[in-house]
């Protein structure tokens, strides 16, 4: 309770940063500034930054509007992670700092304007715009309201949190070496359009998401968004299902092997239980089937990885053996997860949990916790 | 320790030396090795995006599985893409008991059944987590037989290892996203931070656009490099094939040369434990650990 009183008593501390400033209209390269700022240490990070232009420099770029964690202007890197400035405490801060010292950073995979203001619309803007994003409605448009299960509204209620602040943006590491992936923040805002039933274009939205090469198919799988997210949005969670409706409702077969990835890899452990990696790549490029390193695409795909199958084969790491032939688990066993597989995939409809959604069992009341049944 | 072991497919097929040392290693540090052959693939996060039930099904029919190891303290893997996808589905499979009801019953067909008791849940760890929590860097520091006296090593996290936060209980207390350091400080070596360490190797996307994986595998090793590591650690395979295996391609998509050998994290454990590095499989490696190699018999030399 100390912490409360001394917040009361109006307890200020000092707060190190160390700010990297940059004016690319000055030709003058990024360097990095430092300023003491003195607040309580449950203040934010923004806080701090305007105290320190306040007092110290009138000069330091920073965008902000709400201070409360809903309109997303002041997105920024904090100690090297994503960060709402108003939505980060300067004790929290100072804690995750490698020398005491809390380091501003503006965000990345977007140019810098000045200091910590970067451009978001040369890149989150165009690709929020990319994946069309308003309701393309199903014809004829009611008269008056539509009416839809309250359920499927829920599921897309996840992406309609996303505040545009482009934290996941900036930590994305597929658009870090392909700048034209379409990105975390905008697949999220397709699947806001993919997911609710009043749009009349699924197939066709899922199937240009699909086919571009900086599309659904170009995340890596990361998790970079899921964790920079302030609103728990999951991006990469809702890029998955945007390859899961693409692939198991439309069918749609990609030009980026997409599609015969997954299904060349969930084909594998159908039928071995365990992945036979010498497999995978051919099936990926030319079809899910043991034919399919006999298709051209394949052909070449294996021409190019040559060198790296004539130093597997030199180093033993890859037999020839293990090239054709693959391990499988116990008989018995794979057939019990054959079963599985059938009964699964044979499901009218998908089951699909999603904890957003139901949220958490409760923990189960210690009996004795609560005699008077105060379950309210 | 008696542990239900999980090693995965890769270690079994194209990174044989990973499991080879694992085996190799597990009696110096008092693990017992309990194989659960029966199970299959975990679905490395591809078939959750096909069918999530069905790959919660699949690995709650592992988990049932290693809860009927007898005396096991726990699960234990030696593949971080493993690990991250057991827990996305373990995370379902204990938040909803109605959700757990419905994929156990397609379990039963087997006589299998995943049992969850919220104050005591199934414990699965990476062999790296393992061996800082239950081993304890003391106890592994006075194992050392070999120190890996200026061996400057650049540990290689990956992603599936260290995020999300939540659900791989990384915390205060757990910092798990810095277990590599430790280790390799126990281990008496050097750590090399580089800017790659937590970054995606790109091995998924690798058949999708393998000059975006092959770039960020080539990135990161060149970030080593230009940090003057003399090799890699990771403790994921599937990393490991794409920094280590497809290293000469690579290294044109980036247009530099590399060299940069990648350890297996048992291979690194067993070579400051005093195996000899071709019992633990460094003749495997597409880049030749050379300067690990050298380093380790001129360190056998001096003591000599």
């Amino acid at each position: 309770m100390t912490e409360v009183h001394d917040r009361r008593a109006g307890g200020t501390e000092s707060f190190k940063l160390r700010m990297r400033r940059y004016d690319p209209e000055s030709g003058e390269a990024p360097y990095w500034d430092e300023h003491t700022i003195e607040l309580e240490p449950h203040r934010s990070v923004l806080e701090a930054i305007l105290q320190a232009r306040d007092r110290f420099d009138g000069s330091i770029g920073i965008r902000c509007s709400c201070r409360q964690a809903i309109c997303g202007s002041c997105g920024i890197r904090v100690n090297g992670e994503p960060a709402l400035a108003c939505h980060t405490h300067l004790d929290a801060a100072k804690l995750g700092a490698k020398d005491g010292v809390i380091e501003i950073e503006p965000m990345g995979n977007m140019p810098v304007i000045k200091d910590l203001i970067v451009d978001m619309d040369a890149v989150h803007w165009k690709k929020i715009r990319r994946v069309t994003p308003w309701l393309l409605a199903k014809q004829p448009v009611p008269e008056r309201e539509y009416i839809v299960p309250k359920e499927s509204m829920v599921d897309v209620t996840q992406t309609m949190a996303c505040i545009q602040c482009g934290a996941c943006v900036s930590d994305c590491l597929a658009m870090e070496v392909d700048p034209g992936f379409i990105g975390p923040a905008a697949l999220a805002k397709a699947y806001r359009f993919v997911g609710d039933p009043r749009d009349d274009q699924q197939f066709d939205r899922l199937n240009d998401l699909a086919q571009d090469p900086q599309g659904i198919f170009d995340c890596t799988h990361c998790f970079k968004c899921v964790e920079a997210c302030p609103k728990d949005v999951n991006p990469m969670g809702q890029i998955m299902r945007l390859r899961r409706i693409a692939i198991g409702d439309h069918h749609i077969v990609d030009k980026n092997n997409g599609e015969r990835h997954e299904a060349a890899f969930t084909g594998l452990i159908r039928d071995n239980g365990i992945l036979w990696e010498a497999e995978l790549l051919p099936r990926s490029y030319g079809g899910a089937s043991w034919f399919g390193k006999f298709a051209p695409a394949a052909g070449k795909e294996l021409l190019s990885s040559l060198p790296v199958a004539f130093y597997g084969l030199l180093r033993r790491k890859m037999t020839l053996g293990g090239i054709l032939k693959p391990h499988k688990i116990p008989s018995a066993d794979l057939k019990n997860v054959q079963a599985i597989y059938d009964k699964i995939e044979s499901r009218p409809e998908r089951y699909e949990l999603n904890l957003y959604i139901v949220g958490e069992d409760e923990a189960p009341e210690p009996v004795a916790a609560s005699p008077e049944g105060s379950n309210s | 320790m008696k542990v239900a072991y999980w090693p995965g497919c890769v270690s079994r097929g194209f990174t044989p030396e990973l499991h080879g040392s694992m085996a190799k290693v597990a009696p110096l540090l008092d693990i017992e090795l309990v194989e659960l052959d029966r199970a299959c693939c975990t679905g490395a996060g591809v078939i959750a995006e096909h069918n999530q039930e069905l790959a919660d099904t699949l690995n709650a029919r592992t988990f049932a599985l290693a809860q009927q190891v007898d005396g096991a303290a726990m699960m234990m893997n030696i593949c971080s893409t493993c690990q991250g996808a057991q827990s996305e589905c373990q995370e379902r499979l204990d938040a909803n008991a109605e959700y757990r009801e419905h994929v156990n019953s397609t379990l039963a067909g087997e006589g299998l059944s995943y049992k969850h008791d919220p104050t005591q849940p199934l414990t699965n760890k990476n062999f790296l987590w393992l061996l800082v929590e239950e081993i304890g860097l003391d106890n592994l520091r006075a194992r050392v037989k070999r120190p890996l006296t200026n061996l400057k090593v650049g540990p290689f996290y990956g992603c599936y290892i260290v995020r999300p936060r939540n659900r791989l209980g990384i915390d205060e207390q757990h910092p798990r996203d810095h277990y590599l350091d430790h280790v390799i400080e126990a281990l008496g070596g050097t750590v090399i931070e580089y800017a790659g360490m937590r970054k995606c190797c790109g091995f998924p996307i690798i058949t999708m656009n393998k000059e975006a994986s092959l770039k960020q595998a080539g990135r990161h090793l060149g970030d080593a490099v230009d940090a003057d590591a003399d090799c890699l650690v990771t403790p994921c395979p599937l990393c490991h094939l794409n920094l280590d295996l497809q290293q000469p391609i690579a290294e044109q998509v980036v247009s530099r040369e590399l060299h940069m050998p990648v350890l297996h994290l048992p291979q690194l454990v067993g070579l400051a434990l005093g195996l000899d590095p071709k019992d633990l499989g460094m003749g495997r490696h597409v880049v030749k650990p050379t300067s690990v190699i050298d380093w380790s018999t001129s360190v056998v030399a001096a003591a000599a």
